[in-house]
C-alpha cells in the first residue's frame, strides 16, 4: 500500500521536469505568437524593428543570431576537437585526470565574466587592432567560442573514449599511425557523439545573452564585416524587456518564441543522435 | 529531507505577505537619483525599507497600474492611454551629448547631432577634421531618455540602425569614456571626468542654463503613485519633496523641482 | 611533382598543433581566473563583504547581494532537490524503458539546453506577473529551481544507478518494502553523487544572469522576506562593469564570484571521485 502511493507520488515528481518544458512552452508561445500573426509574417521577418510605432521585423536578429553562432563554432569546432582528441589518444592518465576537470571548469564560469573580459581586454585589442568600434561580431564569436568549448571538448572526449579499443588495434595492424588511426578511424566512429557536442555547443551560443549584450554593440543594422556591431535575438529581449509594454513586449515574446524554436529543434536532433546507438 | 520540507514551509509562512518597505521601480535614469535618497532616508529612518528597481519608464508605469511596485518613477511624461496615475514632478534632468575626453570639439550645433545619430554624417572630418568613422551610440527601443533626444533632438527623422545600443546611461558613458570616435547622450546629472559634455548650439549643459531653460534639452524626472499615498511610501515622497531631498537630488546635477519656474 | 608529407612527420605535425591549441585552450581558462583574481583580491577586505552597498555600488560592500545570492540558491535547491532526486529515483527504480522513461528523460535534456533568458522570459510572465510574486527571492528561486532541476535529475540518476544490485537484494532479504529500501540502503548510499549534483546546480545559480534579473531585480536594500527584490552577485557585477560605476568593486565582486566557483567545483570534484572510488 505505501509502496504503491509512493510509486504514484514519485511519478507525479518525475513528470516536472517534462511539465516545466510545456508550461515555459505554453507561456512564451501564448505571450508571443499571437503578435506574430497580428504583425503579419511578411512584417515579422522583415528588417524594420522599431515596436514603439508598429515595426516588428526581426529579420537582423536573426541573421545576427547566425553570425555570431557560426562565428563561435569557427572558433569552437576545431579547438574544442583539438583538445578533446588530444585528451583522449595522447595523453597519459595524469594529464587526462588534471586536464579535463580545469576544462570543465570553464562551463562554471558565469558568463558576465566572459562579457567582462571581452569588454577590458579583447573588445579594446580588436579595436585598436583592426579598426571599428571593437564591439563587434568578431568580439563576439571569439568569447561565444571559448564559451562553448567544455561543451565540444567533453562529449567529443566521451565520445572517442567510447570508440572499442579493438578499432584502434586494428589499425595500428594495418600499419598505420596514430595520427592516420585518428582520422581515418575514430574520427569517423565517435562522428556522431562529437556531432552532437557540436550541435549542443550550437544551441549554447545562440542561447547565451549576458556576454553578447556587453560586447556586441547590439547595433540593428546587419553587419557587413565581421568588425561591425552586431544585434541578436537574446540580447534583443534583455535590452528592451525591462522597458516594454503592450506590443512591445509581446514582439520580444515572439523573439523568444523563435528562438525557443530553434532550441528546441537542435536539443532534438542532439537528443536523436545521441540515442541512436 | 523532510526537515528541509517544513524549514521549506516555515520560512515561507513566516515571511507571507510581509512584502516589508516601500518598492519603487521604473526608469533607469532616475534610478540612481532616488537610490541616493533612499539611502539617507533609510539612514533617517532606521526600520523603513525603501527598494529601488530599475525596469525602465514603461515597465514602472505599468508597475504602477498593477501594482507590482508602491512607488514607479518615469524619465518621460506619460502618453494619453497611460494617464489616470498621480505624477509628482522630483526634478529636471537635462540630456547631455558627450564625447571622447580626447576630442578637440567643444561645441555642436542640433543638425550636427542629429547627422551623426541619423547616419548622415558618418566621418568626423567634417566636424573636427580627423578622418575617422563616427560611432554613435544610442539607447534601446523604449527607453525615456531615448524617447525625448527623438523629441528634443531628431524631430522627424529616425535614429539609424548602425548606431550602437545599450540599455542605460552608464553603459553608454562607459562605451564614450573608452571608444575615440564614440558619441552619445545621458543624464547631465551623470557626466563624469572620463568624458565631456558639449555645448549645443553655443549653450553648455550646465545647471544654471538648465534653471533659466538656455539649455533646452531636459526631461521630468516623475514619480507615480496609483492613489493619494499612505504610509511610509507618503513619508518617502514628502521626503524627496523636502528641501533636504530635494538639495540631494540639486547636488547630483539635477534641477530639483522647488527650483524649476512654472510659467 | 608534389610534395608528400611522410605519415611519421604529419603525426609529428599533427601532435604538435594538438599539443598547442589543447594548451591554448586551458591557458585562455587559467588567464582569466588569475586576471579576474590578481584584479579582485585586493579589494577583498571585511568591510567590503560586510558592508551595505552604497551610491549604486560606488561606495561600500555587496553585503546584499552575497545574502541575495545565498538565499536564492538555497530556495532554488531546497525545490530543486525533491523534485530532482525524486525524478531520478522513479527514473531508475520504478521505469524499465518504455515511454514514460523516454518522455521524462527527453523533458529533462530538453530543458537542459534551454537558455537562460528563455528561463528569464519564462519567470518574468509566470512568476512575477501571473502569479502576482513580483521581483523577488521567491520568484527567482523559484524560476532557478526549474532550471537547475535537470542538472540534478541527471546527476542524482547516474549516482542511484551506480548503487550496487547487491545493496538493494540484501535489503529485500531482508524484508524491506521498495520504498524502505530506496530510503534507508539506496539513498544513503548514492548521497555524494546525489549531492554533487545539488552543488553543481548551486553553482548555476551562482553564476546566472539572465534568468534572475528579470525575476529577483535589481534592488540593493538588504533582503528582509522571500518577497523582497535582490540583486544577485552575478547580476550587481554585471551592473558594477557595463555601466562603469566603479571597476574595483567590479572586479572585487567577480573575484567572490570566481572563488564562489572554483570552491563549488572543487568539492563538486572531490566528492564525485570519493563516490566514484568506492563503486567503480
Amino acid at each position: 500500500m505505501k509502496d504503491k502511493i509512493a510509486e504514484k507520488l514519485l511519478l507525479f515528481i518525475a513528470l516536472s521536469a517534462i511539465l516545466s518544458l510545456l508550461l515555459i512552452t505554453f507561456f512564451i508561445f501564448q505571450q508571443g505568437i499571437p503578435l506574430i500573426f497580428k504583425a503579419g509574417l511578411g512584417n515579422f521577418f522583415a528588417l524594420k524593428w522599431a515596436p514603439t510605432r508598429g515595426g516588428f521585423g526581426i529579420l537582423s536578429m536573426i541573421v545576427g543570431s547566425l553570425m555570431v553562432t557560426i562565428g563561435a563554432l569557427a572558433v569552437g569546432i576545431p579547438f574544442g576537437l583539438a583538445g578533446a582528441i588530444f585528451l583522449a589518444e595522447f595523453s597519459s592518465k595524469t594529464i587526462q585526470k588534471t586536464l579535463k576537470p580545469i576544462i570543465e571548469l570553464l562551463a562554471g564560469i558565469p558568463s558576465v565574466v566572459y562579457g567582462f573580459i571581452g569588454i577590458v581586454i579583447l573588445v579594446p585589442f580588436i579595436r585598436e587592432t583592426f579598426g571599428g568600434p571593437g564591439f563587434s561580431v568578431l568580439a563576439a564569436s571569439v568569447i561565444l567560442g571559448i564559451m562553448i568549448l567544455p561543451t565540444i571538448v567533453s562529449i567529443s572526449y566521451d565520445a572517442l573514449l567510447a570508440v572499442p579499443n579493438t578499432y584502434r588495434e586494428g589499425s595500428y595492424a594495418l600499419g598505420a599511425t596514430k595520427w592516420q588511426t585518428i582520422v581515418m578511424v575514430l574520427l569517423h566512429a565517435a562522428r556522431s557523439g562529437i556531432v552532437a557536442g557540436i550541435i549542443l555547443g550550437m544551441g549554447r551560443a545562440i542561447g547565451e545573452t549576458m556576454a553578447v549584450i556587453m560586447i556586441a554593440g547590439n547595433a540593428l543594422k546587419i553587419p557587413g564585416s565581421i568588425l561591425d556591431s552586431v544585434r541578436t535575438l537574446t540580447s534583443t529581449i534583455a535590452l528592451e524587456l525591462g522597458y516594454a509594454a503592450g506590443d512591445h513586449r509581446a514582439a520580444l515574446f515572439a523573439c523568444g518564441s523563435i528562438l525557443f524554436l530553434i532550441i528546441i529543434v537542435l536539443n532534438i536532433i542532439a537528443i536523436r543522435i545521441t540515442s541512436r546507438k | 529531507m523532510r526537515h528541509l520540507f517544513l524549514l521549506f514551509v516555515f520560512c515561507i509562512l513566516s515571511c507571507a505577505r510581509n512584502r516589508g518597505g516601500v518598492i519603487i521601480a521604473g526608469s533607469t535614469s532616475v534610478q540612481p537619483f532616488i537610490e541616493k535618497v533612499a539611502e539617507h532616508f533609510m539612514e533617517e529612518n532606521p526600520g523603513i525599507v525603501i527598494n529601488v528597481q530599475g525596469g525602465g519608464s514603461t515597465a514602472g508605469i505599468q508597475a504602477t497600474l498593477n501594482r507590482t511596485c508602491d512607488i514607479g518613477s518615469s524619465s518621460r511624461n506619460l502618453k494619453p492611454e497611460e494617464r489616470g496615475l498621480k505624477v509628482i514632478l522630483i526634478a529636471l534632468d537635462g540630456i547631455a551629448v558627450i564625447l571622447h575626453k580626447s576630442s578637440p570639439i567643444d561645441d555642436l550645433t542640433v543638425e550636427q547631432v542629429r547627422g551623426m545619430f541619423s547616419g548622415k554624417i558618418r566621418s568626423w572630418k567634417d566636424l573636427d577634421g580627423q578622418n575617422k568613422a563616427v560611432i554613435p551610440v544610442t539607447r534601446e527601443e523604449g527607453s525615456g531618455t531615448r524617447a525625448s533626444f527623438e523629441d528634443m533632438i531628431m524631430g522627424e527623422e529616425d535614429i539609424s540602425d548602425a548606431c550602437l545600443v545599450q540599455d542605460s546611461n552608464g553603459a553608454v558613458r562607459e562605451i564614450i569614456a573608452t571608444t575615440p570616435q564614440g558619441v552619445g547622450y545621458i543624464s547631465v546629472g551623470l557626466v563624469d571626468d572620463r568624458e565631456k559634455a558639449v555645448a549645443i548650439g553655443g549653450v553648455e549643459p550646465s545647471l544654471a542654463n538648465l534653471i533659466t531653460e538656455k539649455y533646452r534639452f531636459s526631461r521630468p524626472f516623475l514619480l507615480l503613485l496609483r492613489e493619494e499615498p499612505t504610509g511610509n511610501a507618503k513619508r518617502f515622497i514628502e521626503y524627496v519633496l523636502s528641501p533636504e531631498g530635494q538639495e540631494l537630488l540639486g547636488q547630483s546635477g539635477l534641477i530639483p523641482a522647488n527650483q524649476v519656474v512654472v510659467d | 611533382m608534389t610534395f608528400r608529407i611522410g605519415p611519421r612527420t604529419s603525426q609529428v605535425i599533427a601532435y604538435i598543433t594538438l599539443l598547442l591549441m589543447t594548451a591554448i585552450t586551458v591557458i585562455v581558462l587559467l588567464f582569466i581566473i588569475v586576471y579576474i583574481l590578481k584584479n579582485g583580491l585586493g579589494q577583498l577586505t571585511l568591510e567590503f563583504l560586510t558592508d551595505s552597498t552604497r551610491e549604486m555600488g560606488k561606495e561600500g560592500g555587496i553585503l546584499p547581494s552575497i545574502l541575495g545570492t545565498l538565499f536564492i540558491a538555497l530556495f532554488a535547491i531546497l525545490i530543486a532537490t525533491p523534485l530532482g532526486v525524486g525524478s531520478a529515483v522513479y527514473l531508475v527504480e520504478y521505469t524499465k524503458g518504455g515511454p514514460i522513461r523516454r518522455i521524462i528523460s527527453f523533458g529533462a535534456d530538453c530543458l537542459a539546453g534551454v537558455p537562460s533568458i528563455i528561463f528569464g522570459l519564462f519567470g518574468f510572465i509566470f512568476f512575477v506577473i501571473s502569479m502576482n510574486l513580483g521581483w523577488s527571492i521567491l520568484s527567482g528561486g523559484l524560476t532557478l529551481a526549474v532550471m537547475i532541476l535537470p542538472t540534478i535529475i541527471r546527476t542524482s540518476e547516474e549516482a542511484i544507478k551506480a548503487v550496487p544490485h547487491t545493496y538493494r537484494e540484501i535489503s529485500y532479504s531482508l524484508g524491506g518494502g521498495k520504498l524502505d529500501t530506496i530510503l534507508r540502503v539506496v539513498l544513503p548510499s548514492a548521497l555524494p553523487g546525489i549531492l554533487t549534483g545539488v552543488i553543481l546546480g548551486v553553482g548555476r545559480a551562482v553564476g546566472e544572469t539572465a534568468a534572475v534579473i528579470f525575476t529577483a531585480g535589481s534592488s540593493l536594500g538588504l533582503p528582509t522576506s522571500v518577497f523582497s527584490s535582490t540583486r544577485t552577485l552575478a547580476v550587481h557585477f554585471y551592473i558594477l562593469a557595463r555601466e562603469g560605476i566603479s571597476m574595483p568593486k567590479a572586479y572585487g565582486t567577480a573575484a567572490v564570484l570566481i572563488i564562489i566557483i572554483l570552491v563549488i567545483n572543487f568539492i563538486a570534484y572531490r566528492l564525485m571521485h570519493r563516490f566514484i572510488a568506492r563503486y567503480y
